[in-house]
């Protein structure tokens, strides 16, 4: 019996010492947070996508604090977070529009014509590189960059080689638009449902060669809204998307390649 | 004989007896040619001409916009047709201005006929002469494309004392240099002395390989016998001739210093910092037309070669010439021809259509049949890539790390050393493509830090 005693003993002594030093430690050295921070932290969505700008959701929540960003800052958490974070520093912000990703072309594996036979590494950064795969040196290189770096797996390869992005789970992050070394993800708000789904600078013939649906700036568009639509560069372009009305539409959808038109719900 | 060369390296098929006994012949200038604004190193020109003007041969079409750019010349008379992208050997199209030939070859009356004799150029100050070589936008014409002006004009505390004239032509199959070596020895040799007045350097180093006996035997003995634009013999600089295994790459810059001097250019540093300048040979020869002819750099030597052409030759090209109208001058192409690389075969770029125009820094033009793309296997570690890396890199690692998006790793690993020579991928047992991969890893690299500093 008195074998077990003694390391009871020991043991317990030493376990009280160490939680007095713990206390001690805790007293003095204790760091005072800001308990906003944790509170904006729980609001905010983890996913430490980085597309406000800051290293993770902590980082951003710290910033909010300090005033460095602004509490609408996160896209992924959308106008919901804001409201919360705003709540929890007791101001006011406006309302956010939600975006969403969208893919500015329709070079289609059957559309856009390839240049040859490309052997070289299977992602869009390396194809750019050399040009593209694409006799078009504009449009999407269908490599799936985007779709890999989507942390939200929103994104989707389809079969015609062009990206699908689903309007649920995109959270307007922005890493798509970065990732592309094209250009032909841009974010836009959810309601606008007119958009020009071309980038070819290229002169009509040379456009029309490369891709069946590529913009060639002819125009119908313009004639159809000639406050709302431009032609710049060979490609046209929505200049102010409150002009075009639904009465602008029927018109707006002659166009002959279908570069410009409605988003298409499948 | 000693002959000089650097550690590891590469020894692929030279190729070179399809052309090297060809003399160089001049193809006739197109109905139309495209002239890019950007053939360089460095930010497209600036256009000085518009849609409809008459241009003379020689005209400055583009003024250099930034400290790496270079001014671009027409290379025929006749009327600008319109200024537009248009595609170009790099891949991606930039923006050219496309000539109507009115074959009638007006020039500027600021080109001289004939040369201006030795006591005239002998006058030149180094200042005068770098004006000259700016004017007349030359740039190195090996391939990189940099600006020779820049090149000429060390910074004041980096004394230069060796200038090293680049006879290697390592890659396999071009004979552009060699053929230009046998032509022109006075005016590559004179041209060599100029760049020495403007950059101080006191002694010139001619490396050829020895795959190019003649050029080498006739190098030998015209450095003796070619007069200098050096009046007073104390001033002249030490001519010498060079012997080079014939390796790849054996003509890149650091490379070929190693093998000359022995000296290692240190990590991300410029020949400056070593005390050197390497010219290409043609790049020389441009050097005395810009100066003692005020004659800009508007036609270059090409190689026309490979399985896929009728008749392989050296040629005479002016620059803008569509690359379809040089390959026709060759008897065209084959039927069952399908690739087509603008550059050396080693590292050339591959074009998918002939509707390019001839660059400043095009050295061949190579057409072939392959029967399909190799295969490519996972890596087996076999180390022959690290074994062969002239910059003594380790590739495999460099791709993998590219490859998981690890820059900074890469980085440290020194990526930014990769010269893109392609040995690495030519040795590769399991065809990985090891370049692709390093030129992805830095031009991300590369992006990223414009980025920050920007």
């Amino acid at each position: 019996m008195t074998n077990i005693l003694w390391p009871i003993i020991t043991m317990g002594a030493l376990g009280l010492l160490f939680s007095i030093g713990l206390v001690l430690a805790y007293k003095k050295l204790r760091v005072e947070e800001d308990p906003r921070v944790v509170k904006i932290s729980e609001v905010l969505p983890q996913a430490n996508c980085g597309a406000c700008g800051y290293s993770g959701c902590r980082a951003f929540a710290e910033a909010v604090v300090k005033g460095e960003a602004s509490p609408n800052g996160c896209p992924v958490g959308g106008g919901e977070a804001s409201e919360q974070i705003a709540d929890i520093l007791g101001v006011k912000v406006e309302d956010t529009a939600k975006k969403v990703a969208r893919v500015l072309c329709r070079g289609s594996l059957e559309a856009a014509k390839d240049r040859g036979f490309y052997t070289g590494i299977s992602t869009c950064a390396a194809a750019h590189l050399i040009g593209g795969n694409k006799q078009c040196s504009f449009g999407c290189l269908g490599f799936g960059d985007c779709a890999r770096a989507c942390p939200f797996d929103a994104i989707e390869m389809g079969k015609d080689g062009l990206p699908v992005i689903s309007e649920e789970k995109c959270t307007a992050c922005g890493i798509c638009v970065e990732e592309c070394p094209r250009d032909i993800i841009e974010l836009y708000p959810v309601s606008q449902d007119i958009l020009v789904f071309c980038r070819s600078r290229d002169k009509a013939a040379l456009s029309r060669k490369f891709c069946k649906n590529a913009c060639i700036a002819c125009g119908i568009c313009v004639r159809a809204c000639p406050e709302g639509i431009i032609l710049e560069d060979n490609l046209a372009k929505i200049a102010d998307y409150s002009k075009i009305k639904e009465e602008h539409i029927p018109a707006i959808e002659k166009c002959p390649t279908k570069a410009i038109g409605r988003i298409s719900q499948e | 004989m000693k002959r000089h060369t650097f550690p590891h390296g590469i020894h692929p098929p030279e190729l070179k007896h399809l052309t090297e006994s060809k003399d160089i012949e001049t193809v006739p200038a197109p109905e139309t040619l495209v002239i890019p604004l950007h053939q360089h190193f460095g930010k497209p020109a600036k256009p000085l001409v518009e849609k409809g003007d008459d241009i003379f041969l020689g005209q400055k079409i583009a003024e250099s916009d930034g400290l790496f750019s270079a001014s671009v010349h027409s290379s025929v008379s006749g009327k600008v047709k319109s200024i537009d992208p248009f595609s170009h050997p790099g891949g991606s199209p930039v923006p050219a201005v496309t000539v109507i030939n009115d074959g009638e070859d007006r020039t500027d009356s600021k080109i001289l006929k004939k040369e201006m004799s030795l006591e005239e150029v002998a006058r030149l100050s180094s200042k005068e002469i770098l004006e000259k070589v700016k004017e007349a936008g030359v740039v190195g014409m090996g391939g990189a494309a940099f600006p020779t002006a820049v090149k000429l004009n060390p910074p004041s505390d980096k004394p230069i004392d060796c200038f090293i004239l680049n006879g290697c032509e390592c890659e396999p199959m071009l004979t552009a240099d060699d053929r230009l070596m046998q032509k022109y020895p006075h005016e590559i040799i004179k041209g060599a002395e100029l760049a020495c007045k403007a950059t101080g350097a006191k002694r010139i180093i001619i490396g050829i390989e020895d795959n190019k006996k003649k050029a080498y035997a006739l190098f030998c003995q015209q450095v003796k016998n070619c007069p200098s634009i050096f009046l007073s013999e104390s001033e002249r600089p030490f001519r010498e001739v060079a012997l080079l295994k014939t390796k790849y790459p054996q003509g890149a810059e650091k490379n070929l210093i190693y093998a000359l001097l022995k000296r290692e250019v240190p990590r991300g540093g410029l020949p400056f910092d070593v005390g050197t300048v390497v010219q290409n040979v043609a790049t020389s020869k441009a050097i005395w037309d810009a100066v003692s002819r005020n004659r800009p750099l508007y036609e270059r030597i090409v190689t026309v070669s490979g399985s896929g052409v009728n008749e392989t030759k050296n040629v005479s090209v002016r620059i803008g010439t569509p690359i379809y109208h040089v390959l026709d001058f060759c008897g065209g192409i084959k039927e069952d021809a399908n690739l087509l690389i603008i550059g050396g075969p080693m590292m050339g770029i591959v074009q998918w259509t002939t509707d390019v125009p001839v660059i400043k820094g095009t050295s061949g033009i190579i057409t072939w049949k392959v029967s399909q793309a190799p295969l490519e296997f996972s890596c087996i570690r076999c180390s022959r890539c690290v074994d062969h890396c002239p910059m003594r890199l380790v590739p495999t690692q460099l791709a993998k790390l590219v490859k998981y998006d690890h820059l900074s790793e890469a980085e440290s690993w020194g990526i930014l050393d990769c010269v893109e020579c392609g040995s690495c991928q030519y040795i590769c047992p399991s065809k990985i493509p090891l370049v692709q991969w390093l030129r992805l890893g830095k031009t991300k690299i590369i992006s990223k830090k414009r980025k920050k500093s920007a």
